[in-house]
């Protein structure tokens, strides 16, 4: 196993950020109040020229972002991601989507991993808020691994980018030896019965729910999805096609989520194949652990294989 | 351009403003009102106090200028053709489907503005970040924000300010073009937001007020503000719809439609075609 992950998701955030710092000066970091939740600190000690803290007012902090951007700089700004997107979602619009400027926008704590920080601070729709900024690319490693291999392809990339991130340790998905592409999904279970597609922290729900289906004789692909957009439409579609079935699972609302994009990808395509979601319905987050959370928001390891199961079931029925 | 004596640029002011005006009654309608009140200061920038050059708009040491209220980009385009950042001609295009330039002053379309604005409070961010990244840089540029009386009612202006403030911004410079009015009537009587001046000593500036039509006025407080060593605010006096008879001082100048009727009323003449 990676020792990769025996760090939190914020330690390998922070860690890419100071090493490649080192040689890109470019790199600079924005933060709004959170430094000592993110855990950016660290960068500040590194690099204090290159930090600033714009206090808690996150509509400036983009704004100032896009302008650095704008001088040439490669800012990275984080915040929980309610804050970082739908409390300032006209300035990236305005600010750095509109005029183009590279700034990394980086939002953690997504979905139902706010726990116990609650509704006021659960995003369900950052993902869908996001993809609507022409030309944003918007990312969400599943793993520490997974982070530490986009992060120079995240500097490589020219473009404003969401970047989804948690901040405590993830299960592992990948050792050290995988190979991430950031505009390509990645397969992660093989199988052939049907195609589950999972993003965040549904990927390890998702491997668990294929083990668990395989012993009902369902063998199930699992796709480990990083890159929300632009999609990768070639992975999705093949598996689609080779399976007969799908299950994608977000930790998000299903209206406007990955679910949404996959459907309107396979009709676009013709593959008219039996489809079910797991993701978050029309409701507010709540207070809570994440067990609990995802269980009263029907996003658990069994909720995916009843979804499976019924996926399944109708591609058998359609034979 | 540092030779301009102060009596040559009221001549180019006026001819900026005609250049404006002819610009906006060519498509017929635009936000003249706002655009006018800050000719003199933008002639007195480009013409005089900014370093900038107009052949090379994207020298890392130059004078960052972000009009923050974009929608005075029509004035702003009009300094910046008869500066010769590009063909006066090309004013005549404004708005025009397809055209280079757009109603809100922008970045990627138009050589010579620094930042893309029009939703209100925004552009003063990024002239933040702009004057952030000279200290970064140890570079010796000055970064001027010109924000209207009216967006000061967003919040971000101030959330910017308090930044600049708390960071000892000297080389920064807002530019409130105090001209009391807004879309929906006076400012004082939509929302209050003066005083300025006292509310921008507590952001840790130092203040100018100003007749914002003085153009030696002008030209010697920018030259304080390049020297200062703590964030300056310039608190521009001006008369919204400056020099037009039809509309000024009057709150409805924000967008006026332009008939040629009007425009030969206002100028004897055009001075683009």
């Amino acid at each position: 196993m990676s020792e990769l992950h025996n760090k939190e998701m914020r330690q390998v955030y922070v860690d890419n950020l100071i090493k490649y710092s080192k040689l890109d000066r470019r790199i600079v970091v924005l933060e709004a109040d959170l430094m000592n939740c993110i855990g950016t600190g660290k960068f500040k000690e590194a690099f204090p020229r290159r930090f600033i803290n714009c206090g808690i007012a996150e509509s400036n902090m983009i704004g100032v972002a896009a302008g650095l951007a704008s001088c040439g700089k490669l800012p990275f700004c984080s915040s929980f991601t309610p804050f970082a997107t739908r409390r300032c979602y006209d300035q990236i619009a305005v600010s750095v989507g509109y005029t183009k400027q590279n700034v990394k926008i980086v939002g953690t704590d997504p979905g139902i991993m706010a726990q116990v920080n609650g509704g006021t601070h659960m995003s369900f729709e950052d993902v869908a808020l996001m993809t609507q900024v022409p030309d944003m690319i918007v990312v969400e490693p599943c793993d520490c691994v997974c982070l530490d291999k986009l992060f120079p392809q995240i500097l490589k990339c020219d473009k404003p980018m969401y970047i989804r991130l948690q901040r405590k340790k993830t299960p592992p998905i990948y050792d050290d030896n995988a190979k991430i592409d950031l505009f390509k999904a990645n397969t992660v279970v093989d199988g052939d019965s049907l195609t589950i597609i999972a993003c965040g922290i549904m990927v390890h729900r998702a491997i668990a729910a294929s083990m668990a289906l395989k012993n009902q004789g369902i063998n199930a692909r699992v796709i480990a999805l990083h890159t929300y957009k632009p999609l990768d439409s070639e992975t999705i579609l093949n598996a689609c096609r080779e399976t007969g079935a799908v299950v994608v699972c977000e930790n998000h609302h299903l209206i406007g989520g990955l679910g949404s994009e996959v459907a309107a990808l396979l009709m676009q395509n013709d593959v008219l194949i039996p489809m079910t979601r797991v993701g978050i319905g029309d409701r507010y987050g709540e207070v809570g652990k994440e067990a609990y959370l995802a269980e009263i928001m029907h996003l658990t390891e069994q909720d995916i294989v009843e979804k499976a199961q019924q996926a399944y079931k109708r591609k058998l029925a359609n034979i | 351009m540092e030779s301009n004596t102060i009596s040559t640029l009221y001549k180019q002011a006026d001819l900026i403003r005609k250049m404006c005006i002819e610009c906006i009654a060519t498509f017929g309608v635009g936000h003249i009102g706002g655009s006018s009140s800050i000719i003199e200061f933008l002639t007195a920038l480009y013409f005089k106090m900014a370093n900038i050059d107009p052949n090379d708009p994207k020298n890392p040491d130059r004078d960052r200028i972000v009009l923050s209220k974009g929608h005075a980009a029509p004035g702003l385009y009009a300094t910046l053709a008869a500066r010769g950042y590009f063909d006066k001609k090309l004013l005549l295009t404004l708005n025009q489907n397809g055209t280079q330039l757009p109603s809100h002053a922008d970045m990627l379309k138009v050589s010579g503005v620094d930042f893309t604005a029009g939703s209100l409070g925004q552009g003063i961010s990024a002239a933040v970040g702009m004057a952030i990244n000279a200290i970064m840089d140890r570079r010796k540029y000055h970064t001027f924000a010109i924000v209207g009386d009216g967006e000061s009612q967003e919040g971000q202006v101030w959330e910017a300010l308090m930044l600049a403030g708390s960071r000892h911004l000297h080389n920064f410079t807002v530019v409130i073009d105090n001209n009391k009015m807004q879309i929906d009537g006076m400012t004082a009587d939509v929302c209050k937001v003066e005083p300025f001046e006292s509310k921008l000593r507590a952001f840790r500036f130092k203040t100018y007020t100003i007749d914002g039509h003085d153009m030696e006025a002008i030209v010697d407080t920018i030259e304080k503000c390049k020297r200062s060593r703590m964030p300056t605010a310039i608190i521009l006096n001006t008369i919204k719809g400056k020099g037009l008879k039809c509309c000024e001082g009057h709150y409805k100048s924000h967008s006026v439609n332009f008939t040629p009727e009007m425009f030969a009323a206002e100028c004897t003449g055009g001075v683009l075609k």
